[in-house]
């Protein structure tokens, strides 16, 4: 550990989890945490003069597909897009390719340029999860950690189908513990299984083929498992019927199911028991794509008075992009739509996956009513706690656009010159363009790194700048003494896009926007046992089910530490 | 004498990454192998009766002598760091570390990256590139898959246990009566040992199978087709057509029959283009048989850290990929490589005459831990210890399930892992030229 | 004189066991000549050719010639077509054209066969010397 010592001296700082407000002061870094500004001598540690500047934590996506099997099958099959952003080799960093699906380097330096230190990979499947920590480990700069897909998991179908919840949180437990994987997660539950037969499900109160067990039933027997297991972070999951006419409603049902289900966490102070990722991707309504229209209206007014939920965006920003999910029946239908080249990997026993490539343009009313809707959710929600900063990257576009969205979100000005360029009928089929509200520079550092901290479990040391937290600190060049993020978006885009300095861990990363080094790693995951006796239980019967039906030998199936840089276990003791 | 016996061993032979082996250990010696097929007891034992290289060699002036492994990694590194377009291939007989390794050495020498996918499935790459590719782990076709097709592939010969661990014959959740609940379909040039255990063999003309994927996608889609294409009558093309049709999961596998004959990727094109067309009907996927065992991870490792599966380009700094230019083959027939470094591979042996002669007039350095033709025209011979067996890692299978290699037996003494190897060559080129040698964190 | 015979065929490359088993550390061995310094042939055209089980035959296309041993096929029928296992042997003689893919042409090249007897299959380091010195 480093004892560097750095004083950023009098920016305006933004710490929403200190509930402060861009006040003047000074922040104070020592050994990679923050520290008592008193306690370090201004001759001894690198100053920053912060005058006039934005000063806010390292920012933290909750939700970003930047490594593993899909990811790199993205990249794989997209020469194209490999070639739309290269940089070379030199000044002691690595080559960078691609613009949607860039290469592991890109993504951690261009995460960096944007200010964020901490990223979650969205989803991986148990049986590939190796890949997803290979590539992790080799993504610099960013703290991460993955959610483990379960939800179509035949154990887990199985256990919750009998009621046998203490099982299958042994088994949930097991599997985190086995694949270093920071929480759970669920694509398209039930959906996925219908898919190893080329079929799909319509509804959370469809069942399941052969399993006979309904998605209704998987979430909320993984919400009971979550909080029975006291997990830092909620069940996070992609909804049924995604991308869909009408899907606002399944949307809403899902919301339902976590009605009056508990929140427990044993690590953090979340105060949801449900994310919902990518709200925007199922906040439609309409009969078909000629009727298609936002609804995003209608999922802020339910969260609104449902604090136990809590969304990201995956805000399309109109670009040609690259969509990759674990819900592999919508990629096929999206394929079927747009014609492009079709990737699909089902996983035996646990999930699917698809990758389609995807342009998203103003000009076509379902695209202009998707990055509407997007918008519509976070601007009509009225906590932004409950909102967090997502492009479901690179699915509704790549996660080097964050500061475009933060431009839509700041200035009813800039949402007015891009519905401009959009299809003439969008003000039919979406409120966004009644709609006043404009982000303060508070709010955007809500969404973009205090409520992803504290919806992971990890705002004690994340997404702060409190004594003691993680020395990750992001600097931008935007004075809001002098300039007004409203009337001046772009400004603000162009001082989000490169920070003048990322901080990480005490280590100086970004300089002037560009990298200019690494910082050490850290991979979160949950290390947890539910109840060792019923553990061994599970894991006997759990042979029979390796023996006959997995493809690979149960003692080769988990992932040991080895494979993570900097592992980081969270322990939680369950029982 | 106290014998050890290793279970659930990795075999490091084909893309069937088995991973039930057992591995029978006397005296740091492997003397006996069970459930490997004979190519993977091949391997293992050659360790202890093959032409193993233990030392550092370097070879002037035609005469062969035994050097230090320092003088050899000097003589390495100032060979690569001498040249214009240094060629960095093989690859895909060793673990994922060592090919990261590969990738940042490349990177600083500029060179050019290419694994021996270039000489298989790079083809099936350009066209899951053209068209994509719908597949699935090996688990999902054992468990539900009622039709297996075998298109120019012969397991039986290049991956023994394919058809017996994941395809034809083991049971399956829903397929309890294991091959009794199965059709299997081959189409090849010749009648395979593969195509002897079919349900159905369908000989297509050499170098037609392009017209038949056409008229089975004609046929599918209710067109009027001839009387016979590509060999093949329209009676069969319409039964397998309807079997394909009707099945309730069916698997497509594929080998060099169509990446290597007349079309190339067009042939792989067409038959992922048929799959994808079946999907309207019923669940439908497609994988091709890897050969190596871990020519998928030098694809996987390639693509996260360059964007690009092999054929890499480093030239200009930044990587670029443009197989035909890019690839081995290419610099090699074109004369455009002036050294090579070539790892776990024998391209004298792989290559075609045309290649193999530049090939043998550059200077070459070689990793390997056998003597072969590759090792014969090499200047600088460096010994390795043996991914897999002597050393830990990370092998992709193929359908890119990445598993644990393991470690049975201690090399022989000198004998480093390849990512070691690798390691102080790309230490010793950065010295050389000037720049901070970069951090591999994976490996 | 009579004229000798001669048997036109596409030729293609592969793997088999032999091949496999022989590439792991004994290709400088004469295991590796046996499995993979021969042809595999139709019967049907092996008579034609009038060659026998084990005759030396060379293999002619427009890339080059090698002499290898004749094998009866255990795949036919296939007239006309003749297998090589990939190695030394088949890609003294395969197209290495690359059709701007970066690929060879391994499979699929026009050949001649034509008996030859009395003359020695080269082993993989006299191939080598061979292709070397010309």
């Amino acid at each position: 550990m480093t004892k560097h010592m750095i004083l950023i001296k009098n920016g305006f700082v933004y710490d929403p989890i200190n509930k402060i407000d861009g006040e003047k002061m000074d922040i104070a870094i020592k050994e990679g945490k923050i520290v008592d500004p008193k306690k370090v001598k201004e001759k001894e540690a690198k100053v920053i003069d912060a005058r006039g500047k934005v000063v806010m934590p390292g920012g933290v996506d909750i939700h970003s597909h930047v490594a593993g099997p899909k990811v790199n099958a993205g990249r794989l099959f997209r020469p194209e897009d490999g070639r739309r952003q290269v940089r070379p080799f030199g000044q002691g960093l690595r080559a960078e390719t691609g613009f949607s699906v860039p290469n592991v380097f890109a993504t951690g330096y261009r995460y960096a340029q944007l200010g964020y230190t901490t990223v979650m990979e969205a989803a991986t499947p148990p049986l590939k999860t190796r890949h997803t920590h290979e590539e992790m480990s080799d993504t610099p700069i960013l703290d991460q950690g993955a959610y483990l897909i379960l939800d179509n998991n035949w154990v887990i179908m199985e256990y919750l189908k009998a009621g046998e919840y203490e099982k299958c949180a042994a088994f949930v437990a097991w599997m985190l513990r086995s694949m270093k994987c920071f929480g759970i997660k669920s694509v398209n539950p039930g959906g996925d299984e219908n898919w190893g037969w080329g079929k799909n499900i319509s509804s959370v109160r469809d069942r399941v083929i052969y399993f006979d067990i309904s998605p209704a039933e998987i979430i909320q027997g993984l919400i009971r498992v979550n909080e029975m297991l006291g997990l830092p972070h909620s069940f996070h999951i992609h909804c049924n019927n995604l991308g869909l006419p009408g899907s606002y409603t399944t949307t809403l049902e899902t919301f339902g199911l976590s009605d009056g289900m508990p929140i427990s966490p044993k690590v953090g102070e979340r105060s949801q028991n449900l994310h919902v990722a990518h709200i925007q991707f199922y906040s439609y309504g309409g009969e078909d794509w000629k009727t298609f229209e936002s609804k995003g209206d209608e999922v802020a007014k339910y969260l609104n008075n449902h604090s136990n939920i809590t969304v990201c965006l995956g805000q399309v920003t109109f670009d040609e992009t690259t969509t990759m999910t674990a819900d592999g029946p919508f990629e096929y239908l999206l394929q079927s739509i747009n014609k492009l080249k079709w990737i699909n990997r089902d996983v035996e026993l646990e999930t699917s996956s698809g990758i389609v490539p995807y342009i998203y343009r103003p000009r076509s009313l379902v695209n202009a009513v998707q990055w509407a809707a997007g918008l519509e959710v976070a601007l009509l929600t009225k906590n932004p706690w409950q909102i967090m900063m997502s492009t479901d990257h690179p699915n509704a576009g790549p996660f080097t656009r964050y500061p475009r969205v933060v431009k839509w979100l700041v200035s009813k000005k800039a949402r007015e010159e891009t519905i401009a360029k959009c299809h003439e009928t969008l003000p039919n089929r979406s409120s966004i363009a009644s709609i006043d509200r404009e982000y303060t520079l508070y709010e955007v550092a809500v969404v973009t790194r205090a409520s992803a901290a504290e919806a992971l479990g990890i705002s004690g040391f994340k997404g702060h700048l409190g004594v003691g937290a993680d020395a990750d600190v992001a600097i931008y060049d935007f004075n809001p003494e002098k300039q007004d993020p409203s009337r001046e978006p772009e400004a603000l885009e162009k001082a989000l896009s490169r920070a003048l300095y990322t901080i990480k861990r005490g280590h100086i990363v970004v300089e002037n926007g560009e990298v200019v080094g690494d910082a050490p790693k850290r991979v979160f995951w949950a290390d947890i046992c539910f109840d060792e006796e019923l553990e061994k239980q599970v894991l006997d019967e759990l042979h029979e089910t390796f023996a006959k039906y997995y493809t690979v030998s149960m003692s080769n199936y988990p992932i040991s530490e080895e494979y993570l840089v900097g592992s980081t276990p969270i322990k939680i003791t369950s029982k | 004498m106290p014998e050890r016996v290793v279970s659930d061993v990795v075999c490091p032979f084909c893309g069937c990454l088995c991973d039930d082996i057992e591995v029978v250990v006397r005296e740091n010696r492997i003397v006996e192998v069970r459930e490997a097929c004979a190519l993977g007891t091949a391997k293992f034992m050659s360790l202890s009766v093959g032409e193993r290289i233990t030392k550092p060699l370097l070879r002037v002036d035609g005469s062969v002598r035994q050097v230090s492994l320092e003088e050899a990694l000097k003589e390495a590194a100032k060979m690569l760091a001498d040249a214009e377009r240094p060629l960095l291939y093989g690859w895909s007989s060793t673990e994922c570390g060592a090919q990261a390794v590969g990738v940042a050495l490349a990177e600083v020498l500029g060179g050019v990256l290419d694994n021996t996918s270039s000489v298989c499935h790079g083809p099936t790459v350009l066209a899951t590139q053209d068209v994509g590719c719908p597949s699935c782990t090996l688990g999902q076709v054992k468990n539900r898959a009622d039709l297996i097709i075998y298109w120019g592939c012969n397991p039986m010969q290049a991956h023994p246990r394919h058809m017996s661990r994941y395809t034809t014959f083991p049971r399956g959740f829903f397929r309890e009566r294991g091959v009794k609940d199965k059709k299997i379909v081959v189409i090849d040039v010749r009648h395979t040992e593969t195509a002897r255990l079919a349900d159905r063999f369908i000989q297509v003309e050499l170098g037609k199978d392009y017209e038949l994927l056409a008229a089975m996608r004609a046929a599918l889609k209710e067109y009027e087709i001839p009387e016979k294409v590509a060999g093949v009558s329209r009676k069969d093309i319409l039964e397998v057509v309807e079997l394909m049709k009707n099945c309730q999961f069916g698997a497509l596998f594929f080998g060099m029959g169509l990446t290597m004959s007349f079309g190339k990727h067009r042939n792989v094109d067409n038959a992922i283009s048929l799959v994808k067309d079946l999907n309207a009907y019923t669940k439908f996927i497609i994988m091709p048989m890897r050969g190596h065992y871990n020519v998928a991870g030098a694809n996987t490792v390639f693509t996260w850290e360059t964007g690009f599966p092999y054929a890499v380009d480093f030239s200009r700094g930044y990587p670029r990929y443009n197989p035909g230019e890019t690839a081995a083959n290419d610099v090699l027939q074109n004369e455009e490589c002036d050294a090579a470094l070539i790892v776990a591979s024998d391209p004298v042996s792989h290559f075609p005459a045309k290649a193999v002669k530049h090939l043998a007039s550059i200077p070459v350095i070689s990793i390997d831990f056998h003597h072969t033709p590759t090792t014969e025209i090499s200047k600088v011979v460096i010994p390795a210890a043996v991914a897999g067996v002597e050393v830990e890692g990370t092998a992709y299978r193929m359908d890119t399930v990445p598993i644990r290699l393991k470690k049975v037996v201690e090399p022989p003494e000198g004998c480093l892992p390849d990512r070691e190897i690798l390691r102080m060559l790309l230490e010793k080129v950065c010295e050389i030229k000037g720049v901070e040698t970069p951090v591999v964190k994976h490996a | 004189m009579t004229e000798l015979k001669r048997l036109e065929v596409s030729l293609i490359t592969g793997r088999t066991i032999e091949q496999g088993e022989a590439i792991e550390g004994r290709k400088m061995a004469q295991g590796y000549v046996e499995a993979a310094g021969v042809v595999y042939l139709d019967p049907e055209d092996m008579e034609e050719l009038g060659v026998w089980e084990g005759d030396v035959v060379r293999v002619e296309t427009d890339f080059g010639s090698v002499l290898v041993y004749a094998r009866r096929s255990p795949d036919a029928p296939h007239r006309g077509v003749a297998f090589i296992p990939m190695g030394p042997w088949a890609n003294a003689i395969i197209n290495p054209s690359t059709d701007s893919i970066g690929m060879p042409s391994f499979k699929g090249v026009k050949a001649v066969v034509t008996p030859a007897l009395g003359e020695e299959v080269l082993d993989a380091r006299s191939l080598l010397a061979k292709l070397r010195g010309g």
